[in-house]
């Protein structure tokens, strides 16, 4: 008789229930008493349907094929046929002799629609923050003496306008997102190109939703004002309190930048109540506080939401974050996420929008062949109109996919995705958190090893222990206030790339 | 299920999805409808079934029987002897391709 096993699978409880989420389908059971002591017997090792009947009459199953086996019984009464029929059904179990279908591997069609282009209206900035990817000891462009402009022109931006509402398909909505350097030090160029995106949106029948990323140190009531009434939505990159802040964020003659901004933040957030505003803060190594940080983003700042990313360095910069500095990165991590679940329960709002993004994902069950979405539905754009996989490679000729003038490079976009895809990630084949990660940043990729195609392995332990996190805190919203997780099923909401 | 609960999205789409799908196609009324084979698969066809040798070994090889059905039934824009331009009588001495197919021979152009 053929034995079964587990196939890939990542068991977890949540409201003192067993859930259990499949890898690839992504797809999340809770499972009764029957089901999971199947599903954790077999999990052990392969055992055949008489083996587990045994089990389940009480007899402590040893030894098979003369091989070691744990001692385990199944708690009286266990259904094990209908059991291992549904388990069998979804796949979290199979007949280990049995050919497993392969997993199609599909590269998404060619035009992909374009939905978010970010903007690199400037290649300069007012700060000179220790840690940055694009001035800092690991960038990829010459910024000073490359031979990218140092601003976009008004003529490059509406090329880029005209670029993305053509590759934008059949989508009725266009993202434009403006980016740096400091996105502000090219105020009259984002404010030419807002009026010129309207206007060929609207002759298009298309709207163009916009949105910016800045330090702050240049917000000023007159742009603030802008912002408000344009719906531009606002993210301040800030790394928290006075002392957190100045200690990388600095203006060039090396004085922090906390006490420009502060006031400047509190006056957008005042007048700019037409977008939610969040912060995006970089984690860097040292002594982290991420709940203070928190704290102090929204209740002293004001922030509606705050999201947090590791730093994106080589490892052996003094900023980088090492193994321990993940662990505990990790454990802050989770005392902030029970905190969102807490409020999820009672229908508060909470800004940590690292978890309200993942749980999303999965909600949907969100598989990604693709880490992001950088050279499909994401494209980002130099100074000069040359378009790269995303705003992080906006400038570099190795990444180059095309200009605004001439159009994508499908070719090149065809051979990135074919050399991209999680198949070709070895590394990743038997990690059961590949359906969200899917090998991480490509950037990060190439800036720790010098390709983009490379599986971001310094932070796997990091990922599975997150995604883990997430998974606890979906399953206890799911027993706890299904009806928090609706708010994932609108379908106007687009789709991630799965 | 009885056991397990479809929680997000997904699951409750591989639920949906994994009903069995083989179905006898002389049941009426059909439980559900199933996937039709289609093309060359419905018919008995020579290089599908036996290979040149009336083996098993080598099918769907390139020899010429493989394209007696692309001949016949389907249309295959090249390197199909053509039934109604230049090798109407390809077929002629086959009048059963269960018992004639070996009669079926090189067509040349």
């Amino acid at each position: 008789m053929t034995a079964w096993g587990a196939r890939e699978h990542h068991r977890f409880e949540a409201a003192g229930k067993p859930f259990v989420y499949l890898v690839p389908s992504a797809a999340i059971f809770e499972l009764d008493e029957a089901a999971d002591a199947v599903l954790r017997a077999l999990a052990e090792c392969p055992r055949t349907r008489d083996e587990l009947t045994e089990m389940a009459r009480g007899t402590e199953v040893t030894e098979r094929d003369g091989g070691h086996r744990e001692g385990r019984r199944l708690p009286a009464g266990t259904e094990v046929d209908s059991a291992l029929a549904e388990l069998a059904r979804v796949q979290a179990i199979g007949q280990v002799d049995a050919p497993r279908a392969p997993t199609p591997r599909v590269i998404p069609l060619a035009p992909f629609p374009l939905t978010t282009m970010v903007l690199n209206v400037t290649n300069q900035c007012n700060l000179s923050c220790e840690y940055c990817y694009e001035y800092g000891e690991d960038k990829i462009v010459d910024t000073e003496n490359g031979r990218q402009p140092k601003f976009m022109s008004e003529q490059t931006a509406r090329e880029s306008v005209d670029f993305m509402l053509r590759e934008s398909g059949d989508n009725k909505v266009a993202h434009v997102t403006f980016f740096g350097g400091e996105t502000l030090l090219n105020f009259p160029v984002l404010k030419k190109t807002i009026a010129y995106a309207r206007q060929r949106g609207a002759e298009l029948g298309k709207q163009v939703d916009f949105s910016l990323t800045t330090n702050g140190t240049l917000l000023k009531p007159e742009i603030i004002e802008f912002l408000a009434e344009n719906h531009v939505g606002v993210t301040i990159s800030i790394d928290g309190p006075k002392e957190v802040q100045d200690k990388f964020r600095v203006f060039h003659n090396g004085t922090g930048s906390y006490d420009v901004i502060a006031p400047k933040i509190k006056e957008l957030l005042k007048h700019h109540r037409s977008r939610p505003i969040g912060a995006r803060v970089t984690l860097t190594s040292g002594k982290m506080d991420v709940r203070r940080i928190y704290r102090h983003l929204t209740e002293e700042i004001g922030f509606w939401e705050v999201g947090f990313a590791p730093v994106t360095t080589a490892p052996n910069r003094a900023h980088a974050i090492s193994d321990a500095g993940y662990d505990e990165m990790l454990a802050q991590f989770r005392d902030l996420a029970y905190e969102f679940l807490e409020a999820a329960v009672e229908n508060r709002h909470h800004g940590f929008s690292n978890v309200k993004e993942t749980l999303e994902e999965l909600h949907k069950g969100v598989s990604k062949a693709f880490p992001c979405g950088a050279g499909l539905g994401l494209l980002g754009v130099a100074t000069d109109g040359d378009v790269a996989l995303c705003h992080r490679f906006a400038g570099s000729d190795s990444h180059k996919l095309g200009t605004v003038r001439d159009g994508i490079d499908r070719g090149a976009q065809r051979a990135f995705l074919e050399s991209h895809h999680i198949d070709h990630k070895t590394d990743c084949s038997r990690c059961w958190a590949r359906p969200l990660c899917s090998g991480g940043c490509y950037h990060e990729a190439y800036t720790r090893y010098g390709e983009t195609i490379h599986p971001n392995l310094h932070y796997c332990d990091w990922i599975r222990g997150w995604t883990d996190v997430c998974l606890k805190v979906y399953g206890e919203l799911a027993v706890r206030n299904p009806a928090f997780l609706s708010q994932f099923d609108d379908e106007s909401m687009k789709e991630p790339v799965s | 299920m009885n056991h397990l609960k479809a929680v997000n999205r997904k699951a409750a789409r591989v639920e949906g999805a994994t009903e069995p799908d083989v179905v006898a196609l002389q049941r009426t009324p059909l439980p559900q409808m199933p996937h039709f084979p289609i093309g060359c698969s419905l018919v008995f066809s020579p290089g599908w079934e036996a290979d040149r040798t009336g083996g098993t070994a080598g099918l769907c090889q390139p020899v010429e029987r493989d394209l007696f059905d692309c001949h016949i039934g389907c249309y295959w824009p090249a390197q199909v002897p053509d039934q109604l331009n230049h090798a109407p009588d390809w077929t002629s001495k086959c009048a059963a391709a269960q018992k004639d197919w070996r009669k079926i021979d090189l067509v040349f152009p």
